[in-house]
């Protein structure tokens, strides 16, 4: 038991376990993206809503939430823990510093980027997974399920929403550059030969995904989506 | 000749090829128990040093290291590129023991001792067995099997090697295992002290005082054997390959204190160094050896040639080592090429802008491993350009690290114009004298690897530094040290208040407040510069008695001048790199002038020591082994007054001869 | 003495000894030459400073070949200075342009303390080594060297890992001052060999204890210590370790 809890005070622990939450968000990702695509159907909403219900009242999916939220709350623990860690570990820093020389900026600011996301995610719950969980939801669609396609709608109709929420998956975006590859070299997944695939695949996804949910916003408020 | 009364060598008796197993089956031991007891002290954590340490800590003594750098990572042994000897015979090309022990001889143009020599050879094939056991990635052929080249001096192909960095290698790997005894409480290192005497008690060495160059604190320890594994003094040139921080303090030290000191005057001028560029450089970056393997070194045919080298046709090119030495070629030994450099130079046919170098030229072989790629590769009729291509990839392979080197320092591209290469100070034979079991004149006190003057004889060949500094630390000091410790189990740790460490410190204590109180007006590095230009100028690759002479006197003048003009700014009790330096150049100013002494009185040419009035018709050194076939012990009696003791070189199983590598 | 035409300033960190607080002194170089290394034109500006009676400039350096990882120079915001592959030693004055100022500080990182000037004490490094980056074998026991078999590719890969000079430029460069790099250049040089399969669970646990207790932050993956280490040890003995460790403890 004492290696156990050696290994996840570890650094590499730490960073494993950063990882593999990081990987399991990204997996969520996917999934969330793929549902909320369903507004491309344009159809005012009723396969979006459809698939709404789906999950709302599948008992697994409701399971994974909660796995979802400690997934996503130890990430954040995590990353606090290994900044202030790392700190500590420079207590004077340098007068000149000139990282760009050797890495990129945002794998050099993945606190920072992380930051902007959990901003972006209290707004984004509130705007969304705070109505439909417990303020309840406005009215239903033809099919009778709960409308969240209206709220959308009527969010993405305020403009600072949009630019709010078009910047932050930019952010997204890099904090994805660099942790989609990031999260297989620390848990050891590194080879001569998939390695170089893992990174593009990582550079497609961080692209892709991020695109698609800015394009959500852009659509409805551009009324691209009726 | 008969050998000095004073020089026992304590050679042991038997045929030659059986002398060290039956000195091993028949050596004193130390049982487990008494080794508890024994305290041995390590003065340096090169291959030599870190090798014994560990070893010796294994087998159970308590083991104290200490070193000038911050981790014995460093020590210089970690700059050595090419590679390390051993008569494993893995090429089929008949290497053999005997082969090994007889090349090493010649090399050294007859003036080393045969038991040491034979010895230095059996071990060399457990050297290889133990560094590979450690971990230490020597290069592999794509059966799984060791890689070999060949190195100058030799016939066959027994130099083991990893890329250029082959003394990094062997050092991780003694590192590693002296680290691991650090881990297991076995050996105490002692990080950024140097050694600045031994203290001798009863005839005997007892210990050491050290400064704490970080606090600048003077320590006293206790050992009952001390071990001095602290490489050569060719700094005593100031631009030399060595590290900056090496020096002969530790030697010198000893020496003063009753140790002889071994050939002083046998310095290795190694022939493949990058040129000297400019009166602001520090040191010499040495290209390896194993370069000339597929390097031909030439100068053009016409003097004062003003043509870039690629522009000189093939027949106004001189191959001078070809042409003067056909059967050995570029792999003559390092101070026939050297002499050979510097004859071209001095004649006028040099390149560059100082004209004092000559071309090592790669093209040839480029060409040559193309050919032999491109058939591998099936590629029929191949143009000159992908011939060339493919050749720069595998001189790339090989020596990729020396070539980067080279561009870095000169900034021109060896892939595309050949290197221009001039002999610099790399490698000193002489050091403390010592007899068979490393033991110096003083009981207890050993020197190990580059600080003894024992197995290179008058000239070293080229890979076997790294063979002996691994020989004497791993296979031979813990046998030959467990003989002489096995007498003092009844000695107890004497306290360092004894009067012998308290006088040592007192003296020590003493020179660092005349350093810092001279407050003259020049710097230590000035007077090093100067000593520098002297030894080179006069006691370098070629010398002669007016020289020498002249040497002799300008050093005591200058010696003179340092310690009333030197300034040391700064304090004694805090790290303080120009207390350090004129510590090691005051003892540098004493030891030049030994240097030269012995240079002065070996009145004839052999290996690195080359008299101008001793030479053949062609310019070859010529010996005198009815006069000199001995080995040139010099005891201290006071400053620049030491008296000269002789061991007989007998040799029983080596025909004696001419060398010759033509 | 004048050696070139190069004049520059210096930025450089002065600090007494481990206890005081340091600051930044600017220095003069003056008539420096492009080709002399880094650390000449230090030696050129130490003549001066000794001639003038000021301390000269404590800084680490030996072989001046760049093998022995002595030199530690935070040159400009990048250790070792602004060329790649390089240690500080092997860097020249033609990197630089006349009149130039050159910011030079010490490592940083709590597991490195600055001790003079631009000298920091590196022993953290041979503690992990102690912990367990070795073979325990003794002398003399060893089988005849040809006797274990090696792929080719593996002693190659071994031999990259091992290149590492121990200098300490990943730690500078990283941003949270991690040692991964040079631990896992260790771990896995012996983790490719037979040699030291034997040993490979006991040494990535021992060795990792060893790094974080002495301080040294953890690895985000910047690949900093990649970019500037001056043997170019690859990123993937980083996740070789991990794997290493991952194993280790799970098995």
């Amino acid at each position: 038991m004492s290696n156990k809890s050696g290994f996840l005070n570890s650094s590499i622990g730490k960073k494993v376990l950063m990882g593999l939450t990081g990987l399991f968000l990204i997996t969520f990702l996917v999934v969330h993206c793929f549902l909320n695509s369903l507004i491309f159907f344009n159809d005012g909403g009723l396969t979006f809503n459809e698939g709404g219900h789906i999950m709302a009242t599948n008992w697994i999916i409701r399971v994974f939430e909660i796995v979802l939220f400690l997934g996503l709350i130890l990430h954040i623990v995590q990353a606090l823990r290994l900044s202030l860690d790392n700190r500590k570990s420079r207590p004077i820093g340098y007068d000149q510093y000139n990282g760009a020389a050797s890495s990129s900026w945002y794998s050099r600011s993945m606190g920072l980027l992380g930051t902007l996301l959990l901003i972006f995610l209290i707004v984004h719950l509130a705007h969304f997974w705070v109505k439909s969980r417990f303020t309840g939801l406005p009215g239903e669609d033809a099919n009778g399920h709960e409308n969240l396609y209206a709220v959308m709608k009527e969010t993405f109709n305020i403009t600072w929403v949009v630019v709010l929420y078009c910047l932050s998956m930019i952010s997204l975006a890099y904090h994805l550059l660099h942790g989609f590859q990031s999260a297989f070299q620390t848990l050891g997944l590194n080879h001569k030969k998939y390695t170089p695939l893992i990174k593009q695949v990582g550079i497609c996804f961080s692209i892709i995904i991020p695109l698609i949910f800015a394009a959500m916003p852009l659509a409805m408020h551009f009324g691209l989506v009726k | 000749m008969a050998s000095s009364p004073k020089l026992n060598a304590r050679v042991p008796e038997g045929q030659l090829a059986e002398k060290w197993t039956k000195y091993r089956s028949t050596v004193h031991l130390v049982n487990p128990s008494n080794k508890r007891s024994l305290e041995v002290i390590v003065v340096g954590s090169g291959l030599a040093g870190a090798s014994a340490a560990a070893s010796l800590a294994e087998m159970g003594y308590k083991v104290k290291v200490l070193y000038y750098q911050d981790s014995p990572r460093r020590a210089h042994s970690i700059a050595a590129q090419g590679g390390v000897n051993a008569s494993k015979n893995y090429q089929n090309d008949g290497d053999s023991v005997y082969r090994l022990f007889y090349d090493t001889i010649k090399g050294g143009d007859y003036r080393s001792r045969e038991a040491n020599v034979h010895r230095l050879a059996e071990v060399s094939g457990n050297i290889i067995d133990q560094c590979v056991a450690q971990g230490v990635p020597f290069a592999r052929e794509y059966g799984g099997t060791l890689s070999n080249r060949s190195f100058g001096g030799t016939q066959v192909q027994r130099t083991f090697y990893a890329a250029g960095q082959t003394g990094q290698q062997l050092l991780l790997g003694a590192y590693s295992a002296l680290q691991r005894q650090v881990g297991m409480g076995a050996v105490q290192l002692l990080a950024r002290h140097e050694m600045m005497d031994i203290v001798n008690i009863d005839g005997k060495c007892r210990g050491i005082i050290c400064r704490d160059m970080v606090t600048g604190k003077l320590e006293r320890h206790f050992g009952h054997a001390v071990l001095l594994c602290t490489g050569g003094y060719g700094n005593v040139f100031y631009l030399s390959t060595n590290a900056m921080g090496c020096n002969a303090t530790a030697v010198w030290k000893a020496h003063r204190k009753g140790a002889f000191f071994g050939n002083p005057c046998y310095t290795q001028i190694h022939p493949t160094c990058i040129p000297v560029s400019g009166d602001h450089q520090s040191k010499l970056t040495l290209m390896s050896e194993s370069l000339r393997n597929d390097g031909r070194i030439w100068v053009p045919k016409k003097q004062g040639e003003t043509r870039k080298a690629t522009d000189i046709p093939e027949e106004e090119r001189d191959y001078y080592l070809e042409r003067r030495y056909p059967a050995f070629g570029n792999l003559v030994p390092r101070d026939v090429a050297s002499r050979a450099a510097k004859e071209r130079c001095d004649a006028g046919y040099g390149v560059g802008s100082s004209k004092m170098a000559v071309y090592l030229d790669f093209a040839a072989n480029t060409e040559r491993y193309g050919k032999i790629e491109a058939s591998k590769k099936n590629l029929h009729s191949p143009s000159k350009e992908e011939i060339v291509r493919l050749g720069k990839e595998v001189i790339k392979e090989k020596y990729g690290n020396l070539f980067d080197m080279y561009k870095q320092i000169t900034g021109e591209d060896p892939y595309e114009l050949p290197m221009r290469i001039y002999p610099a100070v790399h490698y000193t034979m002489g050091g403390l004298w010592v007899d068979y079991n490393l033991m110096t004149t003083v009981p207890g006190l050993y020197a190990l690897g580059e600080a003894n003057f024992s197995d290179h004889g008058a000239n070293r060949l080229g890979a076997s530094a790294l063979m002996q500094g691994l020989a004497d630390g791993y296979f031979v000091i813990p046998y030959t040290v467990g003989d002489y410790l096995s007498e003092e189990i009844r000695t107890k740790s004497i306290s360092t208040d004894h009067e012998a460490f308290a006088k040592a410190e007192a003296e020590i204590q003493d020179r660092i407040n005349k350093l810092m109180t001279v407050k003259g007006s020049k710097t230590v590095d000035h007077f090093h510069k100067r000593l520098g230009k002297i030894m080179w100028d006069k006691c370098g690759m070629a010398r002669n008695k007016e020289g020498l002479t002249s040497a002799i006197s300008e050093i005591q003048k200058l010696r003179e001048d340092f310690w009333k003009e030197v300034r040391v700014p700064g304090e004694a009790n805090e790290i303080n790199p120009e207390l350090e330096k004129a510590h090691r150049v005051a003892d540098f100013l004493e030891l030049g002038e030994l240097m030269c002494k012995d240079a002065l009185n070996r009145d004839e040419s052999c290996g690195g020591h080359f008299r101008e009035e001793f030479q053949t018709e062609e310019g070859e050194a010529l010996r005198d082994d009815k006069n000199f076939a001995y080995v040139a012990a010099w005891e201290y009696k006071s400053d620049g007054n030491f008296e000269l003791h002789k061991e007989e070189l007998a040799y029983e199983n080596i025909k004696i001869a001419a060398r010759s590598y033509k | 003495m004048s050696h070139g035409n190069m004049n520059l300033t210096l930025k450089v960190w002065k600090q007494k000894n481990k206890a005081e607080r340091g600051r930044f002194e600017t220095f003069d170089a003056k008539g420096i030459s492009p080709d002399m290394s880094f650390l000449e034109m230090f030696d050129v500006v130490n003549e001066k400073l000794i001639s003038d009676g000021k301390e000269p400039i404590v800084f680490d350096h030996d072989c001046r070949e760049g093998i022995c990882g002595m030199c530690s120079m935070y040159i400009n915001g990048r250790p070792h200075g602004p060329k790649e592959g390089i240690t500080t030693c092997q860097l020249h004055m033609r990197s630089f342009k006349d009149g130039d100022t050159i910011v030079v500080e010490p490592w940083r990182s709590a597991a490195f303390p600055v001790i003079k000037d631009l000298v920091v004490d590196r022993s953290s490094f041979d503690r992990i080594m102690s912990a367990g980056g070795f073979v325990s074998i003794n002398t003399g026991s060893a089988n005849d060297a040809n006797n274990i078999l090696i792929p080719k590719d593996d002693a190659d890969t071994a031999f990259n890992a091992a290149a590492c000079i121990g200098c300490g430029a990943c730690v500078a460069a990283c941003k949270n001052s991690s040692a991964m790099l040079f631990v896992s250049a260790k771990v896995s040089q012996l983790a490719l060999l037979p040699q030291g399969k034997v040993e490979r669970k006991d040494r990535v646990l021992n060795m990792v204890k060893q790094m974080d207790e002495e301080g040294f932050g953890s690895c985000t993956n910047t690949g900093a210590c990649e970019a500037e280490c001056p043997k170019s040890i690859s990123l993937e003995n980083i996740a070789r370790m991990n794997r290493e460790y991952l194993s280790a403890t799970l098995t």
